[in-house]
C-alpha cells in the first residue's frame, strides 16, 4: 500500500509539475464550462416559451440539464484520457527509469496500481472542477442531487476503465506520440462501437453495442446504478490493469 | 556474496550470456571487463532481477534471484549505464522519492539522504533539477541513489563512462571508498579502471568468462616468462649495440636478448630471465664493469591491455576489431 502511494505521489507531481496537468484542467472546464452554458441557455428559452404561451410545459432540470450535460463529459473525457495515460510507461521506458522501478523492492502490480491511480486522481480533479457548473444549479435552484452524484461516479467508472486501458497501451512503446494516437484510437472506436445498433439488431451488433462504453453510461446519466453497467466497467478497468502487468512481464523477458 | 552458477540469457537469434560462473567475496571490488557486447549488461541485468536467465542460478545476498526477487532487490543497489533519473525532480526529490521505494522511512530516510548526499559530493546541487544537472553530477546521484538503502551489494554498470578525466578519478576514488561496506561488481570496458579500481577481474567476452582473478595474478599469468629492459649509453658518445648484446648475453641467467632500439649513442635491450631470482642487479653489475652508463632498468611488467588481448586471443571467435577498440578506448582513458 505504501509502494503504491509512493509510486502515486510521484506520478502525480509528474503531472503537476510539468504543464500537462494545468492544460487538461483549463481544457476540460472551459469545454464542459461551454456545454453547460448551452444546455442551461436552451432551457432557460424554453422556460420563457412555455411562460409566454401561458400553458406549463413539464420541465425537469435534471433531464434537460444536468444528464445531457454529464453524456457530453462523458465524451470529451474519450479525447482527453490519452494525454493523461500516454507517458505513464512510455517515458519510463524511453529514460530508462523503468530499470529503477523494475530492479526497486516493489512488485509489477504496485507499480502499475500507482500510475493508474494517479491517473483517475487527476481525472476525479479534473471532474471536481467541472462541478463548479452544478452548484450554479443549487444556488438558484432545486435539483436532486443523487443523479447528479451517481453521473458522476459513472464518469469516474468509465475514466477508471479508459485509463487502465491506456495505462496498458502505454506499456507497448517507448514513444509517448504513439501511444496517445492509439489509445485515442481505441477510446474512440469503443464510443462509435455503439452506432451499429442503429440500423442493425443482429447479435454481433448487440454484442458491439454492447461493447461500446458510451451506452454503459446511459443509465448512470439517468441516476441509476445498473449492476450490468458497474460491472462492465469494473471488468473493464481489470481487464487492462491486467493486461498492463502482463506486458510488463514480458517486457523483463523481451529487453 | 554472490554466487553465479551456469548462468545463461539466450535470445531468440543469439545467446548473450553463455553458461558463465563466478563467485564474489563480501567487501570485495571486482571489475567485469568486456569489449562492448561481451554481455556484461545482460548478466548484470540478471543479477538485479531486471531480467531472468534463461538457465544457471543467481545467489546475490544469500537470496536466489528467481525465487526471492524481493529479498534480493532489498539488499542491491544498482547503477544502469544510464543514470535513472527524473529530469523534473530535484536531487532531494529524486533521493527521497527512491529511498522510499527501497522501503526507508521517516528519519531514516532523512538520514541517509544526509549522508548520501555528503558521500557522493551533491549537496551544491541538492536542489536543482536533474535535468539540468552535467554528467558528472548526474552520474553521482545516480551512485547516491544506488546507495540509498545502504545495500550489501552494489552492482554499477560502466560508472565511468563519458565523464571527463576529472570526473572518471573522482568517480574511482569515490566507488574505492566504498567497498568495505558494500560488495561491489563494475562493468567497465576500460582497462586502466579494473587495475586502478578492483582487487579481481572477470573478464568476459562473447558471453563467456575467459578469466577470473585478482589483477596481480593475471598480470603474472600472462607475462610468463619475466623480462628486463635495459638501456644503455655509451660513456664517450659511442656505443657498439653488438657489443653491449654480446655482454648482455654472457650474464648468467640471460635468455633470449633482444635489441628493441639501437642508435649511435644509446641502446635498449629486452632480456629474458631464465632463472627464478631476479637477474637486474647481475646486468647492472656486466654493464657498468663494462664501462658505459646503465640509463634505465626495469621489469617489462605486462600491461593489463596486454593480458586482456593475450586472453581473448586464445578464443578463435574473437573479433580482432572489438578487442582493438577496448583497448584503444582504453588508453585513450
Amino acid at each position: 500500500m505504501r509502494n503504491i502511494w509512493t509510486i502515486c505521489q510521484k506520478e502525480l507531481r509528474g503531472y503537476f509539475v510539468s504543464p500537462v496537468a494545468y492544460l487538461l484542467l483549463t481544457m476540460f472546464a472551459l469545454i464542459v464550462g461551454f456545454f453547460f452554458w448551452n444546455a442551461l441557455a436552451y432551457f432557460i428559452l424554453a422556460g420563457m416559451e412555455s411562460q409566454m404561451r401561458g400553458q406549463a410545459t413539464p420541465m425537469n432540470i435534471n433531464e434537460d440539464v444536468i444528464r445531457p450535460v454529464l453524456s457530453n463529459v462523458s465524451v470529451i473525457g474519450l479525447f482527453l484520457i490519452p494525454v493523461i495515460t500516454m507517458r505513464l510507461f512510455a517515458e519510463e521506458k524511453r529514460s530508462g527509469t523503468i530499470e529503477l522501478l523494475i530492479t526497486s523492492p516493489i512488485t509489477d502490480a504496485q507499480v502499475i496500481l500507482g500510475k493508474w491511480l494517479a491517473a483517475v486522481m487527476l481525472y476525479a480533479t479534473m471532474l471536481l472542477v467541472t462541478a463548479v457548473n452544478f452548484s450554479f444549479l443549487f444556488h438558484y435552484g432545486n435539483p436532486d442531487w443523487k443523479p447528479l452524484a451517481i453521473g458522476y461516479l459513472g464518469l469516474l467508472l468509465q475514466a477508471g476503465a479508459l485509463l487502465a486501458i491506456g495505462t496498458f497501451i502505454s506499456t507497448l512503446t517507448r514513444n509517448q506520440i504513439i501511444a496517445g494516437a492509439a489509445t485515442f484510437g481505441v477510446c474512440l472506436m469503443l464510443w462509435v462501437l455503439d452506432w451499429v445498433s442503429g440500423y442493425d439488431t443482429a447479435t454481433w451488433a448487440k454484442v458491439l453495442s454492447y461493447m461500446s462504453v458510451i451506452t454503459h453510461f446511459d443509465s448512470f446519466s439517468k441516476g441509476v446504478i445498473d449492476t450490468k453497467d458497474l460491472i462492465f466497467y469494473i471488468s473493464l478497468a481489470f481487464l487492462g490493469l491486467f493486461f498492463t502487468a502482463r506486458s510488463m512481464e514480458s517486457l523483463r523477458w523481451r529487453s | 556474496m554472490i554466487t553465479v552458477k551456469g548462468l545463461t540469457k539466450r535470445y531468440a537469434h543469439n545467446t548473450a550470456v553463455d553458461h558463465i560462473s563466478f563467485e564474489v567475496q563480501k567487501g570485495q571490488i571486482v571489475g567485469f571487463l568486456g569489449p562492448n557486447g561481451a554481455g556484461k549488461t545482460t548478466t548484470m541485468r540478471m543479477l538485479t532481477c531486471f531480467m531472468p536467465p534463461t538457465a544457471g542460478t543467481a545467489i546475490v545476498a544469500g537470496f536466489d534471484v528467481l525465487e526471492q526477487p524481493l529479498e534480493v532487490k532489498r539488499r542491491i543497489g544498482y547503477l544502469p549505464e544510464t543514470p535513472p533519473l527524473y529530469p523534473e525532480m530535484s536531487a532531494a526529490e529524486y533521493l527521497e522519492f527512491v529511498g522510499k521505494l527501497k522501503g526507508l522511512s521517516g528519519s531514516m530516510l532523512r538520514q541517509r539522504i544526509d549522508f548520501v548526499t555528503g558521500r557522493c559530493n551533491i549537496d551544491d546541487v541538492k536542489h536543482k533539477l536533474l535535468g539540468k544537472l552535467s554528467k558528472g553530477y548526474r552520474q553521482r546521484v545516480g551512485l547516491a541513489q544506488a546507495i540509498i538503502h545502504n545495500p550489501d551489494v552494489l552492482i554499477l554498470d560502466e560508472p565511468t563512462a563519458g565523464l571527463d578525466p576529472k570526473q572518471i578519478n573522482e568517480t574511482r576514488e569515490l566507488i574505492k571508498s566504498l567497498a568495505g561496506d558494500h560488495t561491489i561488481i563494475l562493468s567497465t570496458h576500460i582497462l586502466p579502471e579494473v587495475e586502478q579500481t578492483c582487487e579481481q577481474v572477470i573478464i568476459i567476452n562473447r558471453g563467456k568468462v575467459v578469466a577470473t582473478d585478482s589483477v596481480q595474478h593475471l598480470q603474472n599469468r600472462a607475462r610468463g616468462v619475466e623480462s628486463v629492459l635495459v638501456e644503455v649509453a655509451g660513456r664517450n658518445g659511442s656505443l657498439d649495440p653488438a657489443e653491449v648484446q654480446r655482454c648482455l648475453e654472457q650474464v648468467a641467467g640471460a635468455g633470449q636478448v633482444v635489441a628493441k632500439d639501437k642508435r649511435p649513442e644509446r641502446a635498449i635491450f629486452e632480456v629474458e630471465n631464465r632463472q627464478e631470482r631476479s637477474i637486474r642487479g647481475d646486468l647492472a653489475r656486466a654493464v657498468v664493469e663494462a664501462g658505459w652508463d646503465l640509463n634505465e632498468l626495469r621489469s617489462a611488467a605486462m600491461s593489463l591491455e596486454e593480458v586482456f588481448l593475450e586472453l581473448t586471443r586464445e578464443a578463435p571467435e574473437v573479433a580482432p576489431a572489438a578487442a582493438l577498440e577496448t583497448v584503444e578506448k582504453g588508453a585513450a582513458s
